[in-house]
């Protein structure tokens, strides 16, 4: 067990520091990915700040608590950049030019090659972002912080993270099938926006959508009401629940996925 | 050529390029379908809108916002860009040095391939659209035949706004060969100015002012004001898109001119 355990270190450590070596040859991102994290901020501040204007609560949460939701969606976006986006993009290539015979014939894990191969640090920005406004939004709208509940909103947050890993490794095993489903991640992108508000501050249909079907809820409101110590432990230990099941779900579909490819032209 | 034969000549080219762009295009409905459901942001932004003003007195209010919101929907799909994602592939795979040798500018066929997609778009959307006039009947509304025309017209002038800025900052390629990410940086201004997350009537009046002397406004903005039936002056915003579209191309011609030169057939 440990012995396997640091291998999965070592090979983390060779993965990462050979895409990092090749990332950092374009350093014109880290501007570009920096001017994108304060233009985008700032403007969904100034989104939040035009539904506060009216004088109303978005949701029965108020300012500061919703720049701690806010500030989730950032951590989210983040991780997407870092890890997400760089790694799971690429199955749809490996299928469409037939590269993933070779990763099959690897004495590894693929789902495990997949997701971790590549690393890009032009997520860190956004991670910043994120950490700031949630520390901006604890002190100014709670005195006292324990630490069981920072303890909660981590397990929270990691649940969050592995139900959108799990999302978007599923829609990226599509592709097995499809071949060519790179939209498929834009779309789930594109509704992950809805995270960055509470949900709580959608009509009742839109927030039923929001928790069963596409669970939006759990990637940012719940963390967000965890770290608050607003939050019930039958929302946190379903969180968990559709974690490990998403996550279990996305291996087996996988493992399912892998008996119908034919690698590409033949 | 004269004047006939050279008018009957663009019309073939014309014909021709959209005919099997649209062939192209059809090869990946499945993918078309998911782009159109990738732009849902204004829907998701209007059920925002809704319940921050749940006040039934504002009854009126709501059923603005539902047009605005729809229609804004409506414009965002016929105006949907990437050229700055395929020139940049075609630019680094060398595959631009085919299309150079070709009697016709590049420029047209890229227009031409978001024009054929628009086009095979169309069935998605008008699915989508059923879908919300179904579930949300109240919502539906018939903006008359003199809007929808007017409408229209500014949706495709808002299109070639969108794209001749996009067009520009693609030429961004001949001297870094990942200027894609830049198109990161055109989003943050498209999202936020243009009038896709709140109708420009709700920003403060500073911010509006700025955002009017830019042209998003006229990419999104402006169109679904016209086919919401929002009171919006139509001369004053047909003028700013005519203006928007001579400065833009002007340009565009300017960095294209200075690109090709600069261009060395990458993989050559």
């Amino acid at each position: 067990m440990i012995k396997s355990i640091s291998i999965i270190f070592r090979t983390l450590r060779i993965f990462w520091a050979t895409s990092l070596a090749g990332e950092v040859e374009y350093r014109l991102n880290l501007f570009v990915e920096c001017f994108s994290v304060i233009g985008n901020l700032s403007g969904s501040l100034f989104v939040l700040y035009m539904f506060y204007s009216n004088g109303k609560y978005l949701g029965g949460w108020n300012w500061n608590s919703s720049l701690v939701v806010l500030g989730f969606y950032y951590l989210l976006e983040g991780f997407t950049i870092i890890l997400l986006q760089p790694n799971l993009t690429r199955i749809v290539r490996h299928i469409q030019q037939g590269s993933l015979d070779f990763i099959l014939l690897k004495p590894i894990d693929s789902q495990f090659w997949l997701s971790s191969r590549m690393i890009s640090p032009w997520g860190i920005p956004s991670l910043l972002a994120g950490l700031i406004l949630i520390a901006r939004g604890i002190y100014m709208s709670v005195h006292t912080m324990s630490i069981s509940s920072i303890l909660a909103a981590l397990t929270m947050l990691i649940s969050s993270l592995a139900i959108l890993y799990s999302l978007w490794f599923l829609i990226a095993t599509t592709s097995i099938w499809f071949v060519k489903i790179w939209n498929a991640n834009e779309v789930l992108r594109s509704v992950l926006v809805a995270g960055r508000y509470p949900i709580s501050a959608y009509p009742e249909v839109v927030r039923a959508i929001f928790t069963f079907i596409l669970p939006v809820a759990f990637l940012t409101t719940i963390p967000a009401e965890t770290l608050l110590g607003k939050s019930y432990i039958s929302w946190m230990s379903s969180s968990i629940m559709i974690a490990l099941i998403l996550f279990l779900t996305s291996r087996a579909f996988w493992k399912y996925a892998l008996r119908f490819y034919t690698s590409a032209s033949s | 050529m004269t004047i006939k034969k050279r008018i009957s000549y663009i019309f073939k080219v014309t014909y021709s390029l959209l005919t099997s762009q649209y062939a192209l295009m059809l090869e990946y409905r499945a993918e078309i379908a998911l782009w159109a459901i990738s732009g849902l942001l204004p829907l998701i932004m209007l059920s925002l809108w809704l319940e921050v003003e749940p006040d039934k007195s504002q009854l009126l209010e709501n059923t603005n916002l539902y047009r605005y919101f729809i229609s804004a929907f409506l414009v965002r799909q016929f105006t949907a860009v990437w050229v700055m994602v395929s020139f940049e592939q075609d630019h680094i795979e060398g595959k631009l040095s085919t299309l150079l040798l070709q009697p016709i500018t590049p420029f047209w066929r890229y227009i031409s391939s978001h024009m054929a997609e628009q086009i095979s778009r169309l069935p998605f959307v008008f699915v989508i659209l059923s879908i919300i006039f179904i579930f949300v009947p109240n919502s539906l509304w018939w903006p008359g035949y003199q809007d929808l025309l007017l409408g229209f017209i500014a949706i495709f002038f808002a299109f070639l706004v969108r794209f001749l800025l996009h067009w520009i900052c693609a030429m961004l390629c001949f001297w870094n060969e990942r200027a894609s990410s830049i198109e990161r940086l055109l989003l943050i201004p498209y999202l936020f100015l243009s009038g896709l997350v709140a109708p420009l009537d709700k920003y403060p009046d500073l911010v509006k002012d700025i955002a009017l002397a830019t042209p998003f406004p006229y990419i999104l903005s402006f169109p679904s004001m016209i086919l919401s039936r929002s009171e919006v002056d139509i001369l004053n915003g047909f003028l700013f898109q005519l203006g928007w579209i001579v400065v833009l191309s002007l340009l565009s011609l300017f960095a294209w001119k200075m690109g090709v030169r600069k261009y060395s057939a990458m993989g050559a």
